[in-house]
């Protein structure tokens, strides 16, 4: 994992002092919330419905045991004992008092975390593939890229007004986990003639307009990806609409150009760039990448696992991956039981989760996209004791990609741009679908709910997507289907006129019911919607 | 009648003004009539709340309720919780905000 060096420390310990010092002059009347509501978004702290809310920085979703402890501490200390893990990888807490929050940086910075960027129209926390470094299918381990991504975007003077928010992911398999084409920029590392090179997709993202990244460029040598990506992003620093927040991301600039102008022009820029000498020399990207030097696992530990216990089993086949090192497995910790709330887990929880990341992971863990935990290095012969563990926590449900593994918002719960609650409507498809063999049956389904509009929960790429709209006042959904995230990504298409609570969850059981008897040996629910469209959907939903 | 709201600037609970102060209880609320604007710039200058606006709500047996239900949300605390609201111990609590 990568460790903080002395300017990583400086920059962050300066800038506890600086916000802890804004903190004190707002709360002693110096200034207003005028003036300092940017500089709280600066530090990823929110006013949402309830109280303060504090987004913190996971960067590309890695975490050791002690950042892990350290996360269970603020819930426990300042918070309701309880954070929400986000699609962002990140974590944010809903009860935050604004007097705590530079004591709470403090003890972030401790353990080398902080909320910078994770708010305004800067580059954003970096997010990648939850099986990083782990993957059975990787070319290689992404983050060390990542990283560097991360290091050059902290900061970046250049690049802390852009026109809107920018989000970048870095991929290094052919499954993408991490819906890298719904990202400002998402870089796959690809191989050519034996060589590593990063394809640029930019201008994707989802929000009011959703779009697919067109892939600007197949092949960046990785030693020029930094110049190449200052490129894309100067282009799009230049051109980007700031007159209409609306039209402002850097999907509406590429969309309104052409990927091929856009590409004509980060060309341009590019060979303008490269001159800069800003691409890292060799032993700077040698450092971090030594950080991510692989844990050294025995290859020859056994590699079958007991499964007398039926329901470790059920468990294993469902939430546990494979490692490329023999003998090992990626754990899955699903945070979607059901009557749960997506993503949210107590002080407790989480303390248990660092605990055996400790024992048995190589002291790392994930957040992944899909508000799930990932312990990555776990010895197969361990796998029984882990499953315990998480059992008795409330944290073994078998669902992984199931119907029940939902991806929701924090909704009109707890969010003040919300027009619907999300949580309540994933609760009761959840307790609808509770049978595992009915779930198991329908197989992988990636069910993405959004309380509004911004598309915080991937609804457009929800193999069936629910969005939250406010009709005359009263909380509405519109169901989508046919989305997808991953590397057969797609938008959703809304189905017809929108549903009450209840009404939303039958129109998904309708769904499903027709996926059942539609479906052809080994379609998953996607597959099956691309094969025969939206007509017998439609029809079986309205009639 | 209109009620004024916002969130306390240290804490930043939701509060609702009282005719003299603020309060987290909603059923402290006071009908500001046409006086909204008034007591929110006064009270935002004296900066003892954070981004305080104007509703519209119904005076009801149980007391105020606002018309819409972000803000009743905000009165009682999320639907999914309802440990971590203002009235944990009451069951029913949460059909006053649907
Ligand atoms: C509760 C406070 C939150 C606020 C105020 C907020 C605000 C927004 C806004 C305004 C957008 C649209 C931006 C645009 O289209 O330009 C957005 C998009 C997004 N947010 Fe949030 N959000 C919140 C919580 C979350 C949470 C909890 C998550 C993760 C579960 C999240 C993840 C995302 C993602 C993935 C997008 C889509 C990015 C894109 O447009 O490409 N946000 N958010
Ligand atoms: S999608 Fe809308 S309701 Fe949901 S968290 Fe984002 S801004 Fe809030």
């Amino acid at each position: 994992m990568y460790k903080y060096d002395e300017y990583d420390h400086a920059m962050v310990e300066a800038r506890v002092a600086e916000f802890s010092d804004q903190v004190r002059r707002r709360l002693a009347g110096e200034i207003t919330e005028d003036q300092f509501k940017p500089l709280r978004l600066m530090n990823g702290l929110y006013l949402q419905l309830h109280a303060y809310m504090l987004r913190v920085a996971v960067p590309y979703g890695t975490l050791d045991s002690r950042q892990m402890h350290m996360l269970a501490h603020i819930a426990r200390k300042y918070d309701r004992d309880y954070g929400h893990f986000t699609t962002r990888q990140n974590i944010q807490y809903n009860w935050i008092k604004l007097e705590d929050a530079p004591a709470i940086l403090e003890d972030l910075a401790s353990v080398e975390m902080h909320a910078i960027q994770t708010s305004g129209n800067c580059i954003r926390n970096i997010s990648s593939d939850q099986w990083a470094g782990a993957a059975a299918d990787e070319i290689t381990d992404p983050r060390p890229w990542a990283e560097l991504l991360r290091q050059w975007s902290s900061f970046h003077p250049e690049f802390s007004y852009l026109p809107r928010k920018f989000k970048i992911a870095v991929i290094a398999a052919e499954e993408d986990r991490a819906a890298m084409r719904l990202h400002d920029i998402g870089i796959q590392i690809v191989e050519k003639d034996g060589q590593h090179g990063a394809a640029f997709y930019v201008g994707g993202g989802m929000g009011r307009t959703p779009m697919i990244a067109p892939l600007i460029k197949d092949f960046v040598p990785l030693d020029d990806m930094l110049s190449y990506a200052e490129a894309c992003l100067r282009v799009y620093n230049r051109y980007g609409r700031r007159d209409n927040i609306y039209k402002a991301r850097i999907k509406i600039l590429i969309h309104e150009l052409g990927a091929d102008e856009y590409r004509r022009q980060v060309e341009e820029e590019w060979a303008h760039v490269k001159s800069l000498g800003i691409d890292p020399p060799k032993a700077e990207f040698d450092r971090i990448a030594k950080q991510f030097t692989p844990p050294a696992l025995d290859a020859s530990a056994p590699d079958d696992i007991d499964r007398s216990d039926p329901d470790f089993a059920v468990w294993v086949d469902q939430n546990v991956a494979a490692h490329k090192v023999p003998g090992h497995a990626i754990v899955n910790i699903s945070l979607k039981p059901v009557g749960g709330i997506p993503g949210d887990a107590s002080s407790a929880q989480i303390d248990l989760m660092a605990d055996l990341a400790e024992k048995h992971s190589h002291d790392e863990l994930r957040v992944t996209h899909a508000q799930n935990i990932v312990l990555p290095h776990v010895r197969k012969a361990d796998l029984y004791a882990i499953w315990q563990a998480l059992d008795t926590a409330g944290l073994a449900t078998p669902n992984l990609d199931l119907i029940s593994d939902i991806i929701a918002c924090p909704g009109l719960d707890y969010c003040s741009l919300a027009n619907a609650r999300s949580i309540p409507v994933a609760q009761k498809i959840a307790a609808r679908f509770s049978d595992l063999g009915r779930q198991k049956e329908l197989g992988e389904l990636k069910l993405k709910i959004s309380g509004c509009i911004n598309a915080c929960g991937h609804h457009h790429a929800g193999h069936i997507g629910i969005l939250g709209v406010d009709r005359k006042g009263t909380e509405n959904y519109q169901l989508l289907l046919g989305g997808s995230g991953a590397e057969d990504v797609s938008l959703g298409t809304i189905t017809g006129p929108g549903f009450d609570e209840d009404g939303i969850v039958d129109a998904i059981e309708r769904v499903t019911d027709k996926y059942l008897a539609t479906r052809t040996d080994g379609e998953r629910f996607v597959d099956t919607f691309r094969r025969v469209g939206m007509a017998p959907f439609k029809e079986a939903i309205y009639g | 009648m209109k009620l004024l709201t916002g969130n306390d600037l240290k804490t930043g609970f939701v509060t609702w003004w009282t005719g003299a102060d603020w309060s987290l209880h909603i059923e402290d609320a006071a009908d500001v009539g046409e006086h909204g604007e008034a007591i929110l710039a006064a009270e935002e200058g004296a900066r003892r709340v954070n981004a305080p606006y104007i509703i519209a709500g119904e005076q009801t047996p149980d007391g105020p309720r606002p018309a819409h239900i972000k803000d009743r949300i905000r009165a009682l605390g999320p639907t999914v919780r309802p440990d971590l609201t203002l009235k944990p111990a009451d069951p029913n609590a949460g059909d006053w905000v649907i």
